[in-house]
């Protein structure tokens, strides 16, 4: 837990300019490389699933959650983060189907597969005994 | 401070990056950061009051409401519970910024609250704490009579 203060998106504006004024907070991400897959896992508290875009393309994964203000009609007496949309961008090195790519949200943490093609797989060299 | 570009050849900048999130750690060097005073506690914590109620949050994901011990003694709401690893049996890490392990935080609440009523929700990952104000903490309108 080295970082616990919710680290806002560095850049102004993202890729695209947002017509809703909001700060936006860079999620943390463990990523889990398997000879099969990538397997992302990312914090998105207060993000429904409906509200999550993931996209890949051109070897570029997005990742953005958007969340509703929360309390907006209850007076703030103290506060310790911020409360906006998540956003991330990741380049992905390694070959993926992306046709088989599957993610989940379960208790504000997604987890996002990629798996591998075939090509980029490790192949174990069976060896015969002479 | 976190690069968005994962490359699997940066290994050696990933654990120069690690040691400074550390020494920042150990150092309370906040620089830059939007809440610069906020604690090095786990979890966060906001709160917010209406007329008759407190209200708590935290952002808890990957946490079940049911792992969450959550006590409120006097003004004080104590809030305690484990986020546990991720499995991996195998493969191999290239990233690890989410964290994990025990966490136990104590706030003091700035008024008295009805200990027996409060109540705990927790949706998609944030935690909303509900502690209604004991009758002598609410405000009182006073009635202004004209003559």
């Amino acid at each position: 837990m080295s970082q616990l203060a919710k680290q806002e998106h560095p850049e102004a504006t993202p890729a695209v300019e947002r017509t809703r004024e909001c700060p936006s907070y860079t999620p943390r991400f463990d990523i889990l490389e398997t000879d099969e897959e990538l397997v992302l896992y990312g914090d998105l508290p207060g993000v429904e699933p409906a509200d999550l875009d993931i996209r890949f393309e051109n070897r570029e994964l997005t990742v953005h959650g958007k969340v509703a203000p929360r309390h907006t009609e209850r007076r703030h007496l103290y506060g310790e983060y911020g409360i906006g949309d998540f956003f991330r961008t990741f380049a992905i090195g390694e070959t993926i189907d992306s046709g088989k790519i599957s993610a989940e949200l379960k208790n504000g943490v997604l987890s996002l597969h990629l798996p591998k093609t075939e090509a980029v797989k490790p192949k174990r060299i069976a060896v015969k005994a002479g | 401070m976190l690069s968005t570009r994962w490359q699997p050849m940066a290994d050696v900048q990933g654990e120069v990056n690690r040691l400074r999130d550390e020494m920042d750690r150990l150092f309370g060097r906040w620089t830059g950061r939007r809440f610069p005073l906020a604690p090095t506690a786990y979890p966060l914590m906001n709160v917010w009051e209406d007329e008759e109620n407190l209200f708590v949050e935290a952002e808890l994901p990957g946490m079940e409401l049911g792992e969450l011990e959550i006590y409120v003694h006097g003004d004080q709401l104590a809030v305690k519970g484990e986020r546990k690893e991720p499995s991996s049996d195998k493969g191999t890490w290239h990233r690890q910024e989410r964290g994990h392990g025990k966490f136990a935080r104590v706030l003091e609440l700035p008024l008295a609250v009805d200990e027996d009523k409060v109540e705990a929700a927790f949706k998609n990952g944030v935690l909303t704490i509900t502690l209604p104000k004991r009758a002598e903490a609410k405000p009182r309108r006073i009635e202004v009579r004209a003559d």
